[in-house]
């Protein structure tokens, strides 16, 4: 019962991508942030893990139960926001309702008709009349008002401006309030996963390559800047990656305060999610 | 409550809502008894994750400062007021120690630092 979505060895392959071995395990009751750089496969996964792609190998596994045998209960259950798609330009909120009405069981037009006022959304007004932030916040509504328990969602974020950011982080956290509830958010905007998420899983060209608690990476993790001279002094194993700049060394490393003990290195600061993708990334062992 | 939280400290959030709540704790601005918030509805007006929220709590509770009742709440502990107080008798001695050390340096007396002490006593409780 404690872990809401499970994924297992899934493997997609395209001519020029590849999704390879994935692995997740999302428990109840926790935001875990999805991050990336544009093309890592975030929305493949996400596809996958919503059944609208086949893959070629892989056990996918939400709410305990497979897609073979209980694909409408699995969707009753779900909230998707994904990037691209949406209704009809011409439609307004309230034929947004009328649809689907059709579509869940579970659908609660009280419900949504609420989060329209709470977030200020005019139910008779035409999509395309709506701002990139409103609209946003329209899909998140949709999204929410079947009572899902389990909310994915593609770059929520991205192109919106600050304020509407945190009020759909703040979005996010309200759903949270109930403890079986999860979150499984994409984003390349990983300032706002640092504030929310529970959990960082970090994927790169296909593959995750970090999957841990984000207090652990934000307290723990560091960044070291240093001199060639105190580089060449640091040993293989007491860092993760480093990068050579012009004019200085930057490690990143996974016990900052282990290596304030061994090294005495100038600069170990308190790395973001962005300095650990880029290292990662960027970075060479 | 008061829990300010900088984000660009290099102090673990966690430990500076812990910190926080103990002081509250301390200070007697959260009596014996009283509820806190849930780890949930905390991590919601802080707007922080719920891990970090409870790895907070978990500190507070080991510590003796909380205690919770499964599906009541989180309470301010009444048991370990003595802890407390030890607690506290251990950061004044700290900071008696510091005062000590200064004056040494600078050659100020026992009775110097006495009436010093005195004259602040007096003061505080006016």
């Amino acid at each position: 019962m404690s872990e809401i979505l499970s994924v297992k060895n899934l493997s997609k392959k395209y001519d020029l991508f590849e999704l390879k071995n994935i692995n997740l395990s999302i428990p109840r009751g926790v935001i875990v942030g999805f991050i990336g750089e544009n093309g890592a496969g975030k929305t493949t996964t996400i596809k996958s893990i919503l059944n609208m792609i086949n893959v070629d190998t892989g056990d996918i596994k939400v709410f305990g139960n497979d897609y073979k045998e209980k694909e409408k209960d699995i969707k009753e259950k779900i909230g998707v926001v994904l990037d691209n798609s949406f209704f009809s330009e011409q439609l307004t909120p309230s034929d947004i309702n009328k649809i689907m009405k059709f579509l869940y069981k579970e659908w609660d037009e009280k419900l949504f008709i609420q989060y329209l006022n709470d977030f200020k959304l005019p139910i008779e007004k035409m999509i395309k009349e709506y701002s990139s932030g409103m609209l946003m916040k329209l899909k998140i509504t949709v999204a929410l008002s079947h009572h899902p328990e389990l909310l994915i969602l593609d770059e929520p974020t991205s192109g919106l401006d600050p304020i509407a950011r945190s009020e759909i982080l703040d979005i996010f956290l309200d759903f949270i309030q109930n403890e079986n509830h999860s979150i499984f958010v994409s984003s390349h905007i990983t300032s706002d996963l640092e504030t929310v998420a529970d959990y960082i899983v970090f994927i790169n060209k296909g593959e995750i390559i970090l999957s841990e608690e984000k207090d652990k990476l934000l307290d723990d993790y560091g960044i070291v800047r240093c001199t060639e001279d105190e580089f060449i002094k640091i040993e293989k194993d007491d860092y993760i990656k480093y990068r050579k700049n012009k004019f200085d060394y930057e490690l990143l490393i996974a016990d900052r305060n282990n290596f304030k003990t061994k090294y005495d290195v100038k600069v170990i600061d308190k790395p973001t999610l962005d300095e650990i993708m880029l290292i990662y990334i960027k970075g060479v062992k | 409550m008061n829990i300010i939280i900088s984000n660009s400290s290099d102090k673990p959030i966690y430990k500076q809502v812990k910190e926080q709540i103990k002081n509250e704790i301390i200070t007697n601005r959260l009596k014996p008894g009283d509820q806190l918030p849930s780890i949930r509805a905390l991590a919601k007006d802080l707007g922080i994750s719920v891990i970090t929220t409870k790895n907070a709590y978990i500190d507070l509770e080991r510590e003796g400062y909380i205690e919770t009742i499964p599906a009541k709440g989180t309470y301010v502990s009444n048991k370990n007021i003595e802890l407390i107080k030890e607690d506290q008798f251990k950061k004044i001695e700290r900071l008696i120690e510091t005062s000590i050390s200064i004056a040494k340096i600078c050659g100020i007396t026992k009775e110097d630092i006495n009436s010093i002490f005195n004259i602040l006593w007096e003061d505080n409780n006016e």
